[in-house]
């Protein structure tokens, strides 16, 4: 700021300007700090700090009986491409029974229980069952996945996940043959998912996969990352993880597994069937009718092409032989 | 006001201000897991905070007599115009990696960032008439109607966040509705207007 002072300013006179000018630049100095306090608290409170913090509850080491069978990395349970943190992993998340933000839900999702958890497998079965969670973990070895996760809005991650193919579940049960397709729900209970009270979405969140898609080898029922519990931000405390999909087909904290002959409904489809088809598999070809999907962000890496079926194309691509992918999306 | 040209510099720090914090956490790696998405969000929605102010000075002024208020709207309108500038080089960087080709595809055949990129062209000449010699030498009547172009940038911006999310999150829909109400009380306020003067018209015509 510019002053402009009188050029004939007497002696007296300026000892009066002086004090006047100091009183005065007080008073601004104060209302320029004053304002760009109360500016900069605007600013923080709509876009928070992210800060590393310390993980708010310890996580319990699972034991991994199986790691890393060399034969297995051929058929796509293990990638060589380097591991996003599991910071990145644990405080970004697309979990919107507790936030729609995805720096958000960890917080949100501290105080979440997963014990004691029951799963329901039923349907059109031989022997319908309901689990109890430490029941369903020993149903088979627990092994260490490195998958590929890219999520429709154009991020991913490669992430560790620790679990067991979910055939190994659904043969337990012994699906009779006109099981065709295999529909999951996610917990509903509004008191430990907040976000459960609002109308973001049609609650429980639904999923489905064909029978094919669901026996695939791929296909995990996932129940910890790099070795630890799976936090609750990341479906607590058991998630399907089917990596040649988009993640939202990867349906977190599930109640009840059910064996169907009709395509079961899932959420988003129901909620916008023109943008997420039943089927949601990466495909950079087609794009989403808002973004494209050629590209994606890697988290902690960068922009780079996305594969056709997430890079998993030699293991899944013969389910989908003779489909219109574009008509099937 | 007594002062309007300290006033000016109030709001001149305060603007600066969110740029500074950005590039704070920005340096810190406070930003999260993908810290260009985040950069990208509060770009966007601090150049519509400062569009949305912009907006709320002529309605305020006349609402509550206060002409002072005037003195910032240029300043605010210019920091709006900064934040969409910064925003775009954050995707033409970040995104697109420097690429026009990828920028021109995406803004073909993506509508919400063709909306993003109308609503910063709109801008643009807006900014660049912002002095005050441009106005003389525009004349007050045609520069005005010039800035009314303000109004699109604002519907453009506005359906360029509400089109982004998977769902239309809180944020959008407060943009949103807070630009419906600035631009529906104009709206209004010239149909006033132009009633009250057809009545005049007719009353003073002769019996």
């Amino acid at each position: 700021m510019l002053i402009k002072k009188p050029s004939d300013v007497s002696g007296n006179e300026i000892t009066d300007e002086g004090t006047y000018f100091n009183r005065r630049t007080l008073l601004r100095a104060g209302i320029l700090a004053a304002s760009a306090t109360a500016t900069a608290w605007v600013y923080r409170k709509l876009n928070p700090s992210l800060k590393e913090g310390e993980p708010q509850r310890p996580l319990m080491d699972i034991a991994i009986t199986t790691t890393r069978p060399t034969t297995q990395s051929a058929a796509g349970f293990v990638t060589d491409e380097p591991r996003t943190d599991f910071q990145d992993i644990t405080h970004y998340n697309n979990f919107y029974e507790f936030s729609l933000e995805k720096e958000a839900v960890a917080d949100l999702a501290a105080r979440f229980i997963s014990r004691p958890w029951q799963v329901s497998v039923g349907g059109l079965c031989h022997k319908p069952a309901t689990f109890d969670l430490d029941d369903l973990l020993k149903i088979a070895p627990t092994e260490e996945r490195v998958y590929r996760m890219r999520c429709v809005e154009a991020w991913s991650m490669v992430i560790p996940w620790d679990g067991f193919s979910l055939s190994k579940l659904l043969d337990r049960v012994q699906p009779l043959s006109d099981a065709r397709y295999v529909a999951f729900q996610t917990l509903l209970d509004p008191k430990r998912m907040p976000n459960q009270n609002g109308g973001d979405l049609p609650w429980p969140y639904v999923e489905g996969l064909r029978m094919d898609e669901a026996m695939h080898p791929l296909t995990i029922l996932a129940s910890g990352i790099y070795g630890k519990q799976l936090p609750a931000q990341d479906g607590a405390p058991a998630r399907l993880v089917t990596p040649w999909k988009y993640g939202f087909k990867g349906i977190k904290s599930i109640v009840k597994i059910e064996l169907c002959s009709d395509q079961p409904p899932t959420t988003w489809n129901a909620v916008a069937p023109n943008e997420y088809g039943f089927y949601a598999n990466v495909n950079p070809q087609v794009d989403h009718p808002r973004w494209s999907q050629a590209t994606e962000r890697r988290i902690g890496v960068g922009i780079r092409p996305t594969l056709m079926f997430n890079g998993y194309a030699d293991e899944v691509g013969g389910m989908y032989t003779g489909m219109d992918l574009r008509a099937n999306f | 006001m007594k002062d309007p040209g300290f006033a000016k510099f109030v709001l001149l720090v305060n603007g600066a201000i969110p740029l500074a914090m950005l590039g704070w956490d920005a340096y810190w790696k406070e930003l999260g897991a993908n810290p260009v998405n985040s950069s990208l969000h509060i770009t966007g929605t601090t150049a519509l905070v400062f569009l949305v102010l912009t907006l709320t000075v002529t309605p305020t002024r006349k609402l509550t007599g206060w002409n002072w208020l005037s003195h910032f709207r240029r300043m605010l309108g210019l920091y709006a115009f900064f934040y969409g500038v910064v925003h775009l080089s954050i995707y033409f960087a970040f995104d697109q990696s420097f690429s026009m080709p990828a920028v021109v595809r995406d803004t073909l055949e993506h509508r919400y960032i063709f909306f993003g990129m109308a609503a910063l062209l709109l801008m643009a000449p807006l900014a660049a008439t912002s002095t005050n010699g441009m106005i003389k030498r525009l004349g007050a009547a045609k520069w005005k109607r010039l800035h009314q172009l303000v109004y699109l940038s604002a519907i453009a911006a506005v359906v360029h966040y509400l089109m982004i999310g998977k769902l239309v999150g809180p944020k959008p829909k407060a943009f949103g509705a807070a630009v419906a109400i600035l631009l529906g009380y104009r709206a209004a306020a010239a149909r006033l207007a132009a009633m009250r003067k057809t009545r005049l018209a007719a009353g003073s015509s002769p019996a």
